[in-house]
């Protein structure tokens, strides 16, 4: 299946055949940027430092606060001090090594497309490359280095979340593969943006390496591509928007997990269990996964996206021609719409090249039937299912010349902890729950992990599913073939969603929806009218069903939330709700069957979302008391 | 007879014949003799009709029909293959350059073989009848102008030298020109000339040198009217020269390097050289905002004139006194300076002059890279010691320079320049694939010019230059100069090109002329150019606040079906880039019809209206109608 997309190398075949210290220490010469100004990290920072750009803010945190500009420029010196990578060809040989011997104990395969390889090595020739990985696991920027060290190419710097400078020698591990730890709030500081915008953009103008950062921001928990920050995108575009450099390759990178090792804390994190904070000793007890199978892991490098061709005709570069380039400016509405847009778009790209494995197709099965299936027809609804997903172009890994049965008991075995099968019959359950007695809500907390870590399966395609599903409910809802009351209910779902799905407000959606549904012979669509056809029946309850959980965990999200909110110390209240709004919501849910225990409810990422979707559909305020 | 030679000659729109007789003729004699001559035109038919044709006879010995520059003068590769160029009016003239074909072939991926001559000689069947409003034909005859309509005479003044203009006569293909072609020999007849334009509703052209690279001289297409080229050449004497204050009153016809000439004679300059001032004229210079080489000396056009009379459709705008500088509300020269013909025809103009400098001094520095150069360059101009001229070439154009190279005649100077070269790539380390040179000019009293250059060199020594002679200088100076002739080389085996400028903030400079060059090449390759164009540029003028840059884009167009189109789209995308990079619209080429759609974002809706409003309290009726600027 996959060989009409590209073709996959296993890179962990090689590492399984040769010595992983020749490995290890092998001459490493990468392709380089043709502009490129040779320059160490330590220069970096005195270049920063004496930034035009940096200097005017100093003087201006200085004018402001009444410090004198040698104690600011002290202060961004601290800043950089702890912010700077120094990245070392050293410690990315002894990564090259332990994460050899790791990655050959944790996965089956690492998977890479050539192809991709060899665009981004021509990518990186051309122009300054930013690398945008999907985020899933801390696994993904070891990976990422991991892999460019392999090819030749050269190695990035990455965007770090600051709480990893808290792990003890890890952290400085980290700093000297190329990581670069940014706070994770410092909404005001001007001096602090200052001195990282300058860091990044000065590493990208000298073709420094390629910056790496995280579309998303953070690890998606739920698996689900989150709403993409478009902060540092904004960073790494300025230069190009004021022609400082003449263009600048985005390449979205997807990276998917046939097993995630992160899998149950996720689940137990959506619960309410907050993250366990970084450290190095919890890094060290968590060894224990190394004894586990996590199947194969793939790595998509997608084309490489130009920024001068994404702004062609949408930015108008003379704006930046009445200020001197160094003073920072706030991106204009344009600017802000472009940004928002582009984001969109590459995490739409990064969703579809991720691959996917049948597993993904099982989960969705097994969520839909909380009481479980026969092995038989799970393995016949998997084979519907699969060639629905094709048709709708999901990335989907099937082995070739395999019967289906022998797809499914392969994956129902890899993640067997989530499963019982007993005489044929196969049921999400909890498997290696101690046997001492557990109270009524412990047996409701440990079930609700497993159904969390399955669903974040199923999120993984949900992307595939997501506006035939939209439609399929607002048809069901619309109770008329009428396209107008579709199209309405589909806008409004459109709407609703739009915090929890990747959905870009100015995509045409719909149209969409509609094409793949007739592509598919499921609907006919008319002039006015949207009809189903005969044999669509099954297809479009399977497809609203997908839904079920979040519409369902939208309804109740307002009771949870209320009690949530009156505890919450940001003293938010819940005043009251448009019952417009949460009629219709219930009217959904009288629709859905009604059967499923709404275990996904009790996701901390699902009632986030559905608040600050009511909050941005009005049905909600927020009042200080 | 020689009276006959003499009239044919002043008839003549060409400069140079005028050179050695008009120093026999006293100015004072000459107007006497122009009268006498537009007399005998109107008095007797058959004679004009063999003067026309005397005409235009001498016209095309003299000037190039379809091409740039002098006929006599033209770069071509001998049966050897060996180029060399033609004539012997310039310093390269009767020259064999060795290198210049390596370098042509290298650059392009040209071929000697493969050939793309132009159409010899005009079709006149092609030339459309003209138009003809004879009312206003008979009034023009009855006042005593000389007028003609004969095509060779039309075709002539029909164009400028853009690309697309030039292309096209060469392939024999003639759009619309103007229908009848006029000649005022003074100020007095241009008012005529305008009166009679206004009573009969002709659309009106100036001509002066034809040098326009903005689609300025093009007849608007839907122009309906009979258009007439009224053509300054016949007037074209200096007037007056005041010595207490350094100024001169000049027919604004008057050709560059005659201006400069005359001027030279009695011992004065103004110091204005375009880069065409051999074919440009003042009064074109007044109405494009012309710049100078030696501007860094001497002032671009608006620092030089005093004072600015030109005919309008409303009267003659001028102003009352010859003071240096007045505030009398808005200068009102600015109404005139860059209005690009669209308002009236300058007629006269007062001009500063200055003494011929005692000593002139060329020089040049080579940089390790074009990043330095600038740097360099804009010390200097913080230090507001810049020499008459200075100029940045990036390291394309130094390679350029190089081609264009004579043979050289012993076997020491060869030597030398081998010994040159070891020395600054091998001793010094710099790369030939980015080393860049700048040339230098210096005039003045010969003391302060060799502590001038001392200054130069010393600030260039601290951005890594070091001085490469004068002889480098030189040919530098001189590539401006035969480039336009090369350009029709080019066109001989299939290469097309062309030049245009900005100005753009010091801070601009380098990341303009590198993403300006990268779209060049860039869009070259998508719309399916064969070959990689030449992409390249210099610095050529400094300011406190800023610079001009020059680019040459040229490529091999063999395999293109529309070459002309596709060379428009590249030069359209490299001028978004520019405005997009923060550079203007023209530093000095002007914007005629071929950047007028960039206007309204240069200036806003505000600013253009303004300068509408103008035109249509002045111009009501568009009898200037060629379409320019707005």
């Amino acid at each position: 299946m996959l060989k009409k997309r590209d073709d996959f190398e296993d890179i962990l075949e090689e590492r399984r055949r040769s010595s992983d210290l020749r490995y290890a220490l092998r001459c490493y010469t990468p392709t380089l940027y043709r502009g490129l100004v040779p320059c160490k990290a330590s220069m970096l920072k005195s270049i920063v430092l004496q930034s035009d750009h940096l200097q005017y803010v100093i003087k201006q945190v200085s004018s402001e606060s009444g410090e004198s500009t040698e104690g600011v420029s002290e202060e961004a010196s601290l800043i950089l001090d702890e912010m700077a990578h120094c990245l070392q060809l050293s410690t990315i040989r002894f990564f090259a090594f332990t994460l050899s011997k790791a990655f050959k104990r944790l996965f089956r395969s690492v998977c890479v497309n050539e192809e991709g390889i060899q665009r981004l090595q021509q990518a990186v020739q051309e122009h300054p490359v930013v690398l945008l990985p999907s985020h899933r696991s801390y696994m993904d920027f070891l990976m990422m280095s991991y892999l460019l060290y392999t090819y030749d190419l050269p190695l990035p710097v990455i965007a770090a979340g600051m709480d990893f400078m808290s792990m003890k020698f890890v952290g400085e591990m980290l700093r000297m593969s190329g990581a670069f730890f940014i706070r994770r709030s410092f909404g005001g500081d001007k001096l602090y943006w200052a001195v990282f915008s300058e860091y990044v953009k000065t590493m990208l103008r000298n073709g420094y390496a390629p910056i790496e950062f995280f579309l998303e921001g953070t690890r998606s928990r739920t698996c689900k591509s989150l709403t993409p920050k478009t902060g540092l995108l904004n960073i790494v575009m300025e230069p190009f928007f004021k022609g400082e450099l003449f263009d600048v390759n985005l390449v979205p990178v997807s990276i998917s997990y046939e097993r995630i090792l992160e899998e149950s804390l996720y689940a137990r994190e959506l619960l309410g269990i907050p993250k366990p904070k970084e450290s190095t000793s919890g890094l060290l007890k968590a060894r224990r996964v190394l004894s586990e199978d996590y199947g194969s892991m793939y790595v998509y490098f997608g084309h490489p996206v130009s920024v001068r061709s994404l702004a062609e005709g949408k930015i108008n570069r003379s704006q930046y021609n009445l200020l001197p380039r160094y003073i920072p400016q706030k991106p204009s509405a344009d600017t802000h719409e472009f940004l928002s847009d582009a984001a969109f778009r590459l995490v739409r790209i990064q969703e579809e090249n991720m691959v996917l494995k049948p597993w993904v197709l099982i989960a969705t099965l097994l969520l839909q039937n909380p009481d479980g299936l026969d092995l038989s027809s799970l393995a016949e609804q998997t084979d519907w299912l699969r060639h629905l997903a094709l048709a709708f172009g999901a990335f989907l890994d099937w082995p070739d010349h395999e019967a289906c049965s022998e797809v499914v008991s392969c994956s129902l075995a890899l993640h067997r902890h989530l499963l019982s099968v007993s005489a044929g019959h196969v049921q999400l359950s909890v498997t290696d729950v101690p046997q001492v007695e557990t109270t009524p809500e412990e047996a409701v907390f440990h079930q609700a992990v497993v159904v969390l870590s399955c669903a974040s399966y199923r999120n993984q395609i949900l992307h595939v599913f997501l506006r035939p599903a939209l439609l399929a409910m607002a048809m069901q809802s619309a109770n008329s073939n009428r396209k107008d009351d579709v199209y309405n209910g589909f806008n409004f779902l459109r709407k609703v969603f739009s915090n929890e799905f990747i959905l870009c407000p100015g995509d045409s959606d719909f149209e969409e929806a509609c094409y793949l549904l007739m592509k598919r012979g499921v609907l006919q669509v008319l002039e006015h009218e949207i009809v189903m056809s005969a044999s669509g029946h099954s297809t479009l309850a399977f497809l609203s069903s997908v839904l079920d959980p979040f519409l369902q965990g939208y309804q109740v999200t307002p009771h949870t939330q209320c009690v949530a909110v009156f505890s919450d110390h940001k003293r938010l209240i819940l005043l009251r709700f448009e019952m417009s709004i949460f009629c219709f919501l219930c009217a959904f849910v009288i629709m859905a069957s009604g059967r499923l225990k709404c275990y996904e409810a009790l996701s901390s990422d699902l009632q986030k979302n559905a608040l600050a979707a009511f909050l941005r559909l009005k049905a909600v305020r927020k009042v200080k008391v | 007879l020689p009276l006959s030679l003499s009239l044919s000659l002043s008839l003549s729109p060409s400069p140079s014949p005028s050179l050695s007789l008009s120093l026999s003729l006293s100015p004072s004699l000459s107007p006497s003799l122009s009268l006498s001559l537009s007399l005998s035109l109107s008095l007797s038919p058959p004679l004009s009709l063999s003067l026309s044709l005397f005409l235009s006879l001498s016209l095309q010995e003299i000037m190039k029909w379809n091409g740039w520059g002098y006929s006599d003068s033209r770069f071509l590769f001998n049966k050897k293959g060996q180029a060399e160029f033609t004539g012997k009016r310039y310093r390269l003239s009767g020259l064999i350059l060795p290198s210049l074909k390596d370098w042509f072939e290298g650059t392009f991926g040209a071929n000697l073989q493969h050939r793309s001559p132009a159409t010899p000689s005009l079709n006149l069947s092609a030339v459309a009848p003209p138009h003809l409003n004879q009312p206003f034909v008979e009034d023009l005859k009855a006042a005593g102008l000389s007028v003609s309509h004969d095509p060779e005479d039309r075709v002539f003044r029909a164009h400028g030298h853009c690309l697309h203009e030039v292309f096209a006569l060469r392939e024999g293909r003639i759009g619309r020109v103007p229908d009848v072609v006029v000649w005022p020999s003074c100020h007095n007849d241009v008012e005529k000339i305008v009166e009679l334009a206004c009573k009969h509703n002709v659309c009106l052209i100036p001509y002066g040198g034809g040098t326009s690279v903005s689609s300025a001289l093009e007849c608007p297409r839907e122009e309906t009217r009979s258009i007439v080229s009224l053509d300054t050449s016949q007037m074209n004497r200096i007037l007056w020269i005041d010595e207490k204050n350094l100024t001169a009153h000049v027919e604004a016809g008057i050709i560059g390097q005659d201006l400069e000439r005359q001027l030279n004679e009695r011992g004065y300059c103004t110091g204005h050289e375009p880069d065409s001032m051999e074919f440009s004229s003042l009064g074109g210079w007044v109405a494009t905002r012309a710049s100078g080489m030696k501007k860094n000396i001497y002032g671009n056009i608006e620092d030089l004139v005093v004072h600015i009379k030109m005919v309008t459709p409303r009267g003659v705008i001028e102003k009352s006194c010859l003071g240096p500088r007045m505030s009398t509300g808005p200068d009102i020269h600015h109404f005139i300076l860059g209005s690009e013909g669209t308002l009236g025809v300058v007629t006269e103009v007062t001009l500063k002059i200055r003494p011929v400098p005692e000593y002139q001094k060329y020089g040049s520095v080579v940089f390790p890279n074009f990043q330095q150069g600038v740097a360099c360059l804009r010390e200097v101009a913080r230090q507001r010691c810049a020499p008459a001229s200075i100029r940045l070439m990036d390291n394309e154009q130094f390679q350029f320079g190089h081609a264009l190279k004579p043979q050289v005649s012993s076997i020491f100077t060869s030597f030398l320049d081998g010994l040159k070269k070891f020395y600054i790539t091998k001793f010094k380390g710099f790369d030939p694939h980015h080393l860049c040179v700048a040339t230098l000019l210096f005039e003045g009293d010969r003391g302060k010019v060799l502590q001038h250059e001392k200054q130069v060199y010393d600030i260039a020594a601290k951005f890594g230059g070091l001085a490469a002679g004068e002889d480098n200088g030189q040919r530098g100076y001189m590539l401006t100069f035969v480039i336009a002739y090369l350009r029709d080389l080019g066109m001989d085996y299939y290469v097309i090109g062309e030049s245009f400028e900005t100005s753009v903030p010091w801070d601009r400079v380098l990341d303009l002329c590198r993403n300006v060059k990268e779209r060049i090449v860039r869009e070259c390759k998508e719309r399916g150019v064969q070959f990689p164009p030449l992409s390249t540029c210099r610095v050529t003028q400094t300011y406190d606040a800023g610079a001009c840059v020059y680019f040459y884009f040229a490529f091999n167009y063999r395999g293109l079906s529309d070459p002309v189109h596709i060379y428009e789209q590249v030069e359209h995308a490299a001028r978004e880039e520019i405005l997009a990079n923060g550079g203007s619209l023209s530093h000095h080429h002007g914007v005629g019809k071929l950047r007028k759609e960039w206007m309204k974002a240069s200036v806003s809706g505000v600013g253009l209206g303004m300068l509408k409003s103008v035109k249509e309290y002045v111009d009501p009726q568009n009898i200037f109608g060629n379409g320019n600027l707005l």
